[in-house]
């Protein structure tokens, strides 16, 4: 039932689903055209910018999610609604789950569309529909990923404009990392340093990897591992934030 | 009516905006945080593209990236001070406003001067930034006359643009419809590499974009070799004539409604 709802309630509002396919998409084709000219550097892995940075919006869309998500729990905390399934035997789990569901029937529209978007556009997927659902799988679960930030950020909180507030946080760890550029052609120290360590470039490198490389074992354990370790975390975390919350009605 | 009417109005409403972006972190923070996001992400992630074949920019990368953030960051301190007029509207303020200013456009004045305040703390964040990460000036004084000049112009024709918006539309809910325009401007632009690097479709969009000349006029400021800037100056100026006709027609919606 909460599953149900979730997924209603996220779908049956534009501003959420439009926005998180219309941005990345516009940057992904100002991209293509803007840095078009990057693949001229010696090493770079890819003939056309575009098939470089169609990982972006998979990764793009999912911060949306963290948005999306994190705003629909902190206005049932709002609302009190929270409060009443407190009153009910649902587990924690179960609850926290369904309440993401919205998030990720969101995240499947949005991989969907870039992979379709990006085949139209002619950005070739070297490694065939196999790729493309495995890449769908992926994105799915960088967007469970955010998804369950944004989940946190609005239990431990109670508030949708601390949710907000949290946004330029994500948005700085999206834009610090390989995004732009492969790490080894990232010129800037402190900021290839950054890169390596920020597990938003291994999220994009693993998706990257099934659109240009072809089947890379270390690049999809790696893109898998950080979107499944900051789930892990993620959800640990709000679920904690949510007994104490119930623990406080 | 007197001309000591209309500035005290405008003194008055802009001290009361900029009292409310100076002391509230939650609209303080982004607003320098975000041009600085794309600062570092541009300077610091994309600056081998400065070695492609055909990029010539004598003062480096950083410098050329500054040159886009400059703008960028007076055009937002522009839309943003449209989202704080729509919040006032919100909140009811700007009625009360309506019905207490003796000379209206004073009003839109004197959100013009937050936003000028606003564009002024947020590009003094970022050059501060820059300059401490190793950006080369090689313009001179009156080169860097020209260049902050054309960016005051670009947050006054922003904020005027914003204003109207927000003015027609009197919710917050209208900020999609003041930030999406600016960001499609600035953004099909050359960005990160000069015009004749750029490729496909966003080449064709740059070249009838009258920001084009502004983003490659201030270039050619910082590298103290001005470039198209008559052109760029007579692109402003235009923009913010166009956009004080935009503004007007919205305080005139507003009145109405009030």
């Amino acid at each position: 039932m909460l599953a149900r709802r979730s997924v209603i309630r996220t779908l049956r509002q534009p501003a959420m689903v439009i926005p998180s396919l219309l941005f990345p998409l516009i940057l992904l084709s100002i991209n293509a055209g803007g840095l078009d000219s990057a693949t001229r550097i010696p090493g770079f892995p890819a003939d056309s910018y575009l098939e470089f940075a169609l990982a972006i919006p998979f990764v793009q869309g999912a911060l949306f999610s963290a948005s999306s998500a994190g705003t629909n729990v902190a206005n049932d905390i709002e609302t009190g609604f929270l409060n009443r399934l407190a009153l009910t035997p649902l587990r924690r789990v179960a609850l926290l789950l369904g309440q993401l569901a919205g998030i990720i029937a969101l995240g499947l529209i949005q991989a969907l569309t870039f992979v379709i978007v990006g085949v139209i556009v002619g950005a070739g997927i070297v490694t065939g529909p196999a790729g493309a659902l495995v890449i769908v799988v992926l994105a799915l679960l960088v967007s469970l990923a955010f998804g369950c930030i944004g989940a946190f950020v609005a239990l431990r909180t109670g508030s949708s404009e601390a949710v907000q507030g949290v946004f330029p946080l994500l948005f700085a760890a999206f834009f610090l990392s390989s995004v732009s550029l492969p790490r080894n052609l990232i010129d800037t120290d402190w900021f290839r340093t950054v890169a390596t360590y920020n597990p938003v470039s291994y999220m994009i490198e693993g998706i990257r990897s099934l659109i240009i490389t072809g089947w890379d074992g270390e690049a999809l354990a790696l893109g898998f591992a950080c979107a499944g370790g900051v789930s892990l975390v993620a959800i640990v975390a709000a679920a904690s934030a949510l007994r104490t919350r119930m623990v406080r009605t | 009516m007197s001309r000591g009417s209309f500035w005290s109005v405008a003194r008055a409403v802009a001290w009361r905006s900029a009292h409310n972006f100076f002391t509230n972190p939650a609209l303080i923070i982004p607003s320098a945080m975000f041009p600085l996001f794309f600062f570092t992400a541009f300077a610091g992630g994309l600056s081998r593209v400065s070695s492609v074949p055909g990029f010539d920019y004598a003062p480096g990368y950083t410098a050329f990236v500054y040159g886009f953030v400059l703008l960028q960051a007076s055009a937002f301190g522009g839309v943003f001070t449209g989202f704080a007029i729509a919040r006032d509207f919100e909140s009811g303020f700007s009625r009360r406003l309506m019905l207490a200013a003796t000379r209206r456009g004073g009003i839109v004045a004197g959100y013009w001067l937050a936003a000028a305040l606003r564009a002024i703390f947020t590009v003094a964040v970022i050059t501060a930034v820059a300059l401490i990460a190793g950006m080369n000036v090689a313009g001179g004084g009156v080169d860097l006359v020209g260049l902050y000049t054309l960016a005051f112009l670009v947050n006054a024709a922003a904020m005027l643009f914003g204003c109207g918006v927000a003015m027609r539309l009197r919710t917050m809910q209208a900020g999609p419809a003041m930030q999406m325009p600016v960001f499609l401007i600035l953004f099909l632009a050359p960005v990160w590499v000069p015009y004749d690097l750029l490729t496909g479709w966003v080449k064709a969009a740059a070249a009838v974009n009258p920001t084009t000349l502004v983003i490659e006029a201030d270039r050619g400021f910082i590298a103290g070799d001005p470039v198209k800037a008559a052109g760029a100056f007579a692109v402003a100026a235009a923009l913010v004539l166009v956009m004080v006709i935009w503004a007007r027609g919205g305080l005139r919606r507003a009145e109405q409604a009030a």
